[in-house]
């Protein structure tokens, strides 16, 4: 793979619409990186659950979304492979290519034919997935609205679900924090992959005493953004995946402005040809509010001001989903109040969006259940009794 | 004059005190000679919601204690509950076990609590991990509790079966609203009396006694309920609470156990009710490299 890693990059921008710089420094490393730390584990698993038998689980049904393709399939089918599982593999409709092309590779590597599959196709595709009888385990990335459909067709059976879903994940900055740091953050935070990102960061909040000192810096960065062809090395922000995706971007965009907040989005030029979105933020917006409440998976961000650590506590962990959370202070031991008090699978401290092969990540409450990644990871493709 | 025995009001156990089920519903289970055992309260819709408000209202503050405390309160359950071993198992014995079984049932759940008592302040350093990432950051992932947690309770025995499914529970910090046996409803009723003197806060464990089938839904429907346990139960209900857990994405685990087996006790009955966080902190990389110490 990482000898490919050029061909995947171009291919994966090419199709998903995500910027060359992207693709190239962050989904196709951290693939490779992936299978690099499962391959380690083959030999090892019975050092990772202490006083139990393990046993692989069998056929493992994995459906992928379209925003990190390769990485969503190396995420899947790594640790399946690693604890002796096989593997069916459906990557979304609109970016199925790189999952291909790993498919060319897997067979070259000398995997024993039929250990992956990889099948193509839609929605119903996925369900044939889910409702086969002779599969042992789903494992789904996308919508949560989708997820509990896939967890109520499992309902009776004997297979085992893990399910990696939506978020509305806060992003909290206190009044000591470095700000020139914090808005990096906010930046990408939201903005990295064009928002569609399960874990983006797209509720900010600001503490009230460097509110307007940070909106205001973070409009100016905005201003510096390229929004553009994806495969420009200078591009920040590339293209949305999908027509459709950009409708539902553009429909909640229209909601937020019916909810009467104040839309900012900087004056950059925008391709007339594609399907592009400028980032956007949103000011005045209620806790309530639908655009500070459902997952929007663009580059859109809303902005609350808080005053005390206590306020910002509550009204992050108010939703229903509970994937990840930044926090942005120079102060120690508030970090770790705060990183222990929100409900969330995934913190952030002093930084946004970071993974790592050896890091799990998955969510609480609505935003699904089970872990991908690190030892952790391994529990989803093993029968442990 | 012959004195009359002072027959014992069974009632339910909510927000650490023990009120009558608001319905002003009751039943009589009967014994295996078809004699009437007590009169226990049928709870109903609006105690299963009032226990989930108590619930909550605990789960903050008891994760919150001291993993340390939460050991020496759970250790407290065990020291009363062998206080009054002669009770239950008397209480066992009225609902239809021998002597020798309700005895070893009584024993076995005091050792069952003080195993949990225990973990309390261990499980999470055998399940934690620090992570080795490529990046300049410190990264570990720890556990924390779920939240508020669901029980229908084990049918076919009043104590252990409980016990069972509460202690690993409440070990790592939820809190929990419990269904009791329907048929076996007197050691659970006196189990929270046990807890009432146990130093355990008010709401960290709720027990209701009545139908577990019309309490269950309304616990498995219930959008403040982060995860619902239950044992042995038949597949039609199963799959009803199953499906309607699906609304929150109630993690739910449904434990085909004889409890009255000794090493049904382990780390992962703990560990289910459990999310795993990751916690992501940069490294300042300045100095010390080229440093001989």
């Amino acid at each position: 793979m990482q000898e490919r890693a050029r061909e995947f990059a171009v291919i994966e921008s090419l199709e998903s619409g995500k910027t060359i710089r992207e693709s190239r420094d962050v989904d196709i490393p951290l693939a490779c990186n992936h299978f690099f730390y499962y391959a380690g584990w083959a030999d090892k698993l019975d050092y990772a659950f202490p006083n139990r038998k393990i046993e692989s689980l069998g056929v493992a049904g994995q459906i992928i979304p379209w925003n990190f393709p390769l990485l969503m399939a190396a995420w899947k089918i790594a640790p399946a492979l690693a604890a002796g599982n096989t593997v069916v593999l459906k990557p979304a409709e609109t970016t199925s290519l790189t999952a291909l092309k790993l498919a060319e590779i897997i067979e070259e590597s000398g995997l024993p034919p039929g250990v992956v599959n990889i099948v193509t196709g839609f929605g119903e595709t996925g369900a044939a997935i889910v409702n086969h009888p002779d599969i042992n385990k789903i494992a789904f990335t996308g919508s949560t609205a989708v997820g509990k459909i896939i967890q109520k067709a499992l309902v009776g059976t004997s297979k085992k679900v893990t399910l990696e879903l939506g978020g509305k994940s806060a992003n909290i900055i206190f009044e000591d924090a470095p700000i020139d740091q914090a808005v990096e953050g906010i930046v990408n935070g939201i903005f990295f992959n064009q928002g569609h990102v399960c874990c983006a960061g797209s509720r900010l909040y600001v503490q009230e005493g460097i509110a307007e000192k940070v909106i205001k810096k973070l409009k100016q960065r905005m201003e510096s953004l390229y929004v553009g062809d994806p495969l420009d090395k200078n591009t920040d922000i590339g293209a949305i995946n999908s027509k459709e995706q950009l409708q539902t971007i553009e429909k909640y965009l229209k909601i937020g402005l019916d909810e009467g907040a104040e839309m900012y989005q900087p004056k950059c030029a925008i391709p007339k040809k594609g399907f592009y979105c400028a980032p956007t933020l949103f000011l005045n917006v209620a806790q309530s509010s639908i655009i500070a409440q459902e997952e929007i998976f663009g580059p859109v961000l809303t902005i609350q001001t808080f005053r005390t650590v206590d306020e910002v506590i509550q009204k992050a962990n108010n939703s229903p989903f509970g994937l990840a959370a930044g926090v942005w202070t120079d102060k120690g031991s508030r970090i770790f109040n705060l990183t222990s008090k929100l409900r969330a699978g995934v913190i952030w401290a002093n930084c946004y969006n970071k993974f790592d092969p050896t890091s799990p990540f998955g969510g609480y409450k609505e935003s699904g259940f089970g872990r991908e990644g690190g030892l952790h990871g391994l529990s989803a493709y093993l029968k442990l009794s | 004059m012959s004195r009359i025995e002072v027959l014992k009001t069974y009632k339910i156990f909510i927000g650490g005190q023990f009120p009558r089920t608001e319905s002003g519903r009751y039943y009589t289970p009967l014994d295996s000679k078809g004699k009437a055992l007590a009169n226990i309260c049928l709870s109903s819709r609006k105690d299963v919601r009032n226990a989930v408000v108590a619930a909550r209202k605990a789960f903050g503050p008891w994760s919150e204690r001291s993993a340390f405390n939460r050991g020496q309160i759970l250790y407290r359950i065990a020291e009363m509950l062998e206080g009054r071993q002669a009770q239950f198992v008397d209480e066992l014995m009225r609902q239809g076990s021998s002597k020798v079984a309700a005895t070893n049932e009584v024993n076995l759940s005091i050792d069952r609590i003080v195993y949990y008592a225990g973990w309390c302040d261990k499980y999470n350093q055998v399940v934690s991990s620090v992570n080795p990432v490529s990046s300049s950051h410190f990264n570990f992932s720890s556990l924390e509790p779920m939240g508020v947690v669901g029980v229908v309770a084990e049918q076919s025995t009043s104590l252990i079966g409980l016990v069972s499914l509460i202690l690993p529970a409440i070990c790592g910090g939820n809190s929990t609203v419990v269904l009791a046996s329907e048929k076996l409803p007197l050691c659970a009723v006196t189990f929270s009396e046990v807890v009432h003197s146990s130093d355990v806060p008010a709401g960290v464990i709720n027990i209701l006694t009545g139908s577990p089938e019309e309490m269950a839904v309304i616990l498995a429907s219930h959008m403040d309920v982060n995860a619902l346990i239950t044992s042995n139960l038949e597949s039609q209900l199963s799959n009803k609470l199953s499906l309607l857990s699906v609304d929150n994405l109630k993690r739910k685990f449904d434990y085909e156990v004889n409890w009255v087996e000794k090493d049904k006790q382990a780390l992962h009955y703990i560990s289910d009710l459990q999310e795993i966080k990751t916690t992501w902190h940069p490294i300042e990389n300045v100095g010390g490299a080229s440093s001989s110490y």
